[in-house]
C-alpha cells in the first residue's frame, strides 16, 4: 500500500458566489504537521470539511495516497480520524457509551480500552455520568479520546484544544507528536500557538481572490 | 457530445446571450396565440348541449391544469441535471419555475370552481381532477417556502431540486390514489372531461389553447430565468459591462 | 491501545440501532407526547360532532388514520436536530458505513418508539369512536403499515429542514402531500372492513408503498442531509 500522503491540486471553493479560495496545490508526506492559518471567516473551516469528505463542495482534485478521494470512500474513510468544531458527542449518552459508537463504526475496541482512552484525558472517573451534566470542556476532552483509540493515519482537526487547559494542551500535543513520528499525518488549526517542532504552515489569505474582485 | 453541449448552455452567460432574441419572438407568438384561442373557444366554438355558456371555462381550466402538471415536471427535470452534472442555470430555472407553476395551479383551481359552480351547483367539489389541482398546489407551496427558508442559496437550490425530484415521484402515486378514492366514494358522475364525448369543434381550439398555454409557459420561464441569471451573476464583469451599456444607451 | 479489526457493515448498523435506541428511551418524557397527542385529539372529534354512535362509527376510519397521521408528524422533527447540534452528523457523513444504514437505523428507532406505540394504541381509541368489531385487526396492520412508511416518507422533509430553527411548520408542509397516498389507502382499508368487504387491494397497496419507501426514502434522505450538514 502506498505511504500516506494527501495532494491537492488546484482546489478552489465557490460557495454563495463568494469564492472562499482558489488555486490551491499542495502536497503533504507522513510525518507532515500541517496547520491552516488565517482569520476566522477566510474558509479554513471549509477546507477541513472539504479534505475530511463531509463537503463535497469544491473543484480541483484531492488525493489521498494518490487516487481521487472519490474513487476510495471505503478506504479513505478507515484512514481518517475528523475532529470538528462540534465535539460530535451525544448529551444523553455517557463518554463510554458515545465512545462504544465510535468504536464500532470504526473497528472494535473492549470496554478497558476505552477506558484506558479516557483515562488519558482524566476523564475515566465520569465514563458513567451522561453527558448533558458535563462542562464544555469535559465534553471536548471525550471527543478527544478518539485520538487514543484511533489507527487512522490522517487526523484532521478543527480547534482541537478549545476550552482545554495548558496542561491538556500539553498532553495533547505530545499525542499529535506520537502520530507523526509513526508516520501519520495531522492537519490542524488552532488559534493558540502551538509548541511543537517542524509545523508546516498553509496561510489560506494566500489563495483568496482580490477582495471583492470581479470574477 | 452530450456533455460539451450541456456545459455550453449550463454557463449562466452564454444562455443569457444566446437566449436573448428569442424572448421577444415567444412573447410575441404567445399572445397572438392566446388572443386567437381565446377569441375561437369563448367566442365561436359551438355551444354544449347539457351545460350552456358557462363550460368554455374549460378552455381555460385544461391548458392550465396541464402546465401546471408539466411545469412542476420540468422543474423536477431541471432539479436531476442540476444535481446530476452540477449546472447551475438549471437550479436557476427550477427557483423562477415553481412560482409560475403555482399561478397555473391555482388558476386551474379557480377556473374550477367558477366551472363547478353553474354545473354541480357548489363553489368547491371534491372531484378527483380538483383535488389532484389542490395538492399539486400544496407541492408547489412546500416548494417555494423552502426556497425562501433556507438562507444559504447553494444548499436552497439543492435542497429545492431534491424536493421536486421527490414529488414528482409521488404525483403518480397521488393522481392514482385520488383517482381510486374517488371511484370508491362516488361511482357514477359527471367527469370534468368525458374524453370520448370531445367533439371536434371543440377540441380543436382547446389544442389551440393548449400550444398557446405552452408557448405563453416558454415565454415566461425564459423572461424570469434571465432575470434571476442577472440578479445571481450581478458582481460579475460581463453583468457589470451589460449594464453600463444599457446605461449608455439610456442617455444617448 | 488501538482497535483490531476492520469495520463491518452489519456491525455498524447495530451500533447506531443500539445507540439510537438508547437516546429514545433515556427521553422517555417526550415519547409519551405523540400518544398524547393522539389520544386527545381523537376525543376532540365526539366534542366537535356530537355522541352519536352510529356518525362516529363512519367518521372513526378516517379519524383514526387522519390522527395517527398527524402524531407521526409531530413527532418529526426533532429525527435529526440533536445529531445535527451536536455534531454528530458531520461524523455520519464520514464513517466507513454508508449513510444509507445510518438513516434506517434512526427511522427503524422512531417507527418503533412513536409508530407502533400508536398502532398498538389506536384499537382504544376505535373503541371510543365506536368502531365496530370486525374492523380491528384491519385497524392494526393498516396503521402497522403505514406509520413505518409515514416514517420513511418523513425522514425525507426532517432532513431537508433540519438546518432550520424552526424548522417544524415548514416540515409539516413539505411532508403532508407526500403522505395522501398511504392515507387513503389506510383509511379505506378500515372502511372496506366496515362494510365487510376484502381488504386485500388496499392492504396490498400499502404494502407497496411501504416496499418502495424502503428502497428509496433513505437515499433521498441521505442526499438531504448531506446538503443540510453544508449549509
Amino acid at each position: 500500500m502506498t505511504p500516506p500522503h494527501l495532494e491537492l491540486r488546484n482546489l478552489s471553493c465557490t460557495r454563495d458566489e463568494r469564492c472562499l479560495f482558489a488555486g490551491l496545490n499542495a502536497r503533504w508526506e507522513a510525518g507532515d504537521l500541517v496547520q491552516l492559518l488565517g482569520p476566522n471567516g477566510c474558509g479554513k473551516s471549509s477546507l477541513m470539511r472539504i479534505l475530511s469528505g463531509v463537503s463535497r463542495e469544491f473543484e480541483g482534485e484531492i488525493l489521498w495516497r494518490g487516487r481521487k478521494l472519490q474513487e476510495q470512500t471505503w478506504e479513505f474513510a478507515q484512514d481518517l480520524l475528523y475532529i470538528g468544531h462540534q465535539p460530535g458527542i451525544k448529551k444523553s449518552l455517557t463518554p463510554l457509551e458515545n465512545l462504544r459508537w465510535y468504536a464500532s463504526l470504526s473497528g472494535s475496541a473492549s470496554d478497558s480500552q476505552l477506558i484506558e482512552a479516557l483515562a488519558q484525558l482524566g476523564m475515566a472517573a465520569y465514563r458513567d455520568i451522561p453527558c448533558g451534566q458535563l462542562s464544555a470542556g469535559q465534553l471536548r476532552r471525550v471527543a478527544l479520546a478518539r485520538l487514543y483509540l484511533s489507527r487512522a493515519p490522517l487526523w484532521i482537526l478543527d480547534e482541537p484544544f478549545t476550552a482545554i487547559d495548558k496542561p491538556g494542551v500539553a498532553r495533547l500535543e505530545a499525542r499529535i507528536e506520537q502520530q507523526i513520528q509513526s508516520g501519520g499525518l495531522v492537519l490542524i488549526t488552532s488559534h493558540q500557538d502551538l509548541s511543537l517542532a517542524g509545523v508546516k504552515t498553509l496561510r489560506l489569505e494566500d489563495f483568496r481572490p482580490g477582495a471583492g474582485g470581479l470574477l | 457530445m452530450v456533455w460539451q453541449w450541456l456545459h455550453r448552455w449550463g454557463s449562466p452567460r452564454w444562455f443569457y446571450e444566446k437566449t436573448g432574441p428569442w424572448v421577444a419572438w415567444l412573447g410575441l407568438i404567445a399572445l397572438v396565440l392566446l388572443v386567437w384561442g381565446l377569441v375561437w373557444s369563448l367566442g365561436y366554438a359551438p355551444i354544449e348541449h347539457k351545460q350552456g355558456q358557462s363550460y368554455r371555462i374549460i378552455f381555460i381550466h385544461v391548458p392550465a391544469a396541464f402546465m401546471g402538471q408539466g411545469v412542476y415536471l420540468l422543474m423536477a427535470f431541471c432539479g436531476a441535471v442540476g444535481l446530476i452534472w452540477r449546472v447551475k442555470v438549471c437550479f436557476m430555472m427550477t427557483k423562477a419555475a415553481a412560482p409560475y407553476g403555482a399561478a397555473l395551479t391555482f388558476l386551474a383551481l379557480v377556473t374550477g370552481a367558477i366551472w363547478g359552480k353553474p354545473t354541480w351547483g357548489t363553489w368547491w367539489e371534491w372531484d378527483a381532477r380538483i383535488t389532484f389541482m389542490l395538492i399539486l398546489l400544496f407541492l408547489y407551496i412546500g416548494i417555494i417556502a423552502l426556497q425562501a427558508a433556507l438562507p444559504s442559496r447553494d444548499t436552497a437550490d439543492k435542497a429545492c431540486a431534491l424536493l421536486a425530484l421527490i414529488g414528482s415521484v409521488n404525483i403518480p402515486l397521488i393522481k392514482n390514489s385520488v383517482e381510486w378514492w374517488y371511484t370508491l366514494h362516488q361511482p357514477a358522475t359527471i367527469k370534468i372531461i368525458g374524453k370520448s364525448a370531445m367533439h371536434e369543434s371543440m377540441l380543436y381550439p382547446l389544442l389551440l389553447m393548449i400550444f398557446a398555454f405552452w408557448i405563453l409557459t416558454a415565454f415566461a420561464l425564459l423572461l424570469t430565468t434571465r432575470v434571476e441569471i442577472l440578479r445571481r451573476e450581478f458582481r460579475t464583469r460581463w453583468v457589470q459591462d451589460l449594464l453600463a451599456a444599457e446605461r449608455e444607451e439610456g442617455k444617448s | 491501545m488501538s482497535q483490531a479489526s476492520t469495520p463491518g457493515l452489519m456491525r455498524g448498523f447495530a451500533a447506531s440501532f443500539r445507540r439510537d435506541l438508547l437516546i429514545g428511551l433515556r427521553h422517555k418524557g417526550e415519547l409519551i407526547n405523540p400518544l398524547m397527542f393522539f389520544i386527545i385529539a381523537v376525543s376532540l372529534i365526539p366534542l366537535g360532532v356530537g355522541p352519536e354512535s352510529q356518525l362516529l362509527a363512519r367518521l372513526a376510519p378516517g379519524v383514526l388514520w387522519v390522527m395517527a397521521l398527524l402524531a407521526c408528524l409531530l413527532s418529526l422533527d426533532g429525527l435529526f436536530r440533536s445529531d445535527y447540534e451536536d455534531g454528530t452528523l458531520e461524523q455520519m457523513l464520514i464513517q466507513p458505513q454508508p449513510l444509507y444504514l445510518m438513516v434506517l437505523s434512526k427511522v427503524l428507532v422512531h417507527w418503533l418508539l412513536t409508530g407502533l406505540p400508536l398502532t398498538l394504541l389506536a384499537p382504544l381509541l376505535g373503541l371510543m369512536l365506536a368502531l365496530p368489531a370486525q374492523a380491528y385487526g384491519t385497524l392494526c396492520l393498516s396503521l402497522f403499515l403505514g406509520t413505518a412508511t409515514m416514517s420513511l416518507i418523513g425522514a425525507m422533509g426532517a432532513a431537508l429542514t433540519v438546518s432550520l430553527r424552526r424548522g417544524g411548520l415548514l416540515l409539516s408542509l413539505i411532508v403532508m402531500p407526500l403522505y395522501i397516498p398511504v392515507l387513503i389507502f389506510g383509511a379505506s382499508a378500515v372502511s372496506y372492513a366496515l362494510d365487510t368487504n376484502p381488504q386485500s387491494v388496499p392492504l396490498a397497496i400499502l404494502g407497496a408503498l411501504l416496499a418502495l419507501s424502503l428502497a428509496l426514502s433513505p437515499v433521498a434522505t441521505a442526499a438531504a442531509l448531506r446538503m443540510s450538514t453544508n449549509a
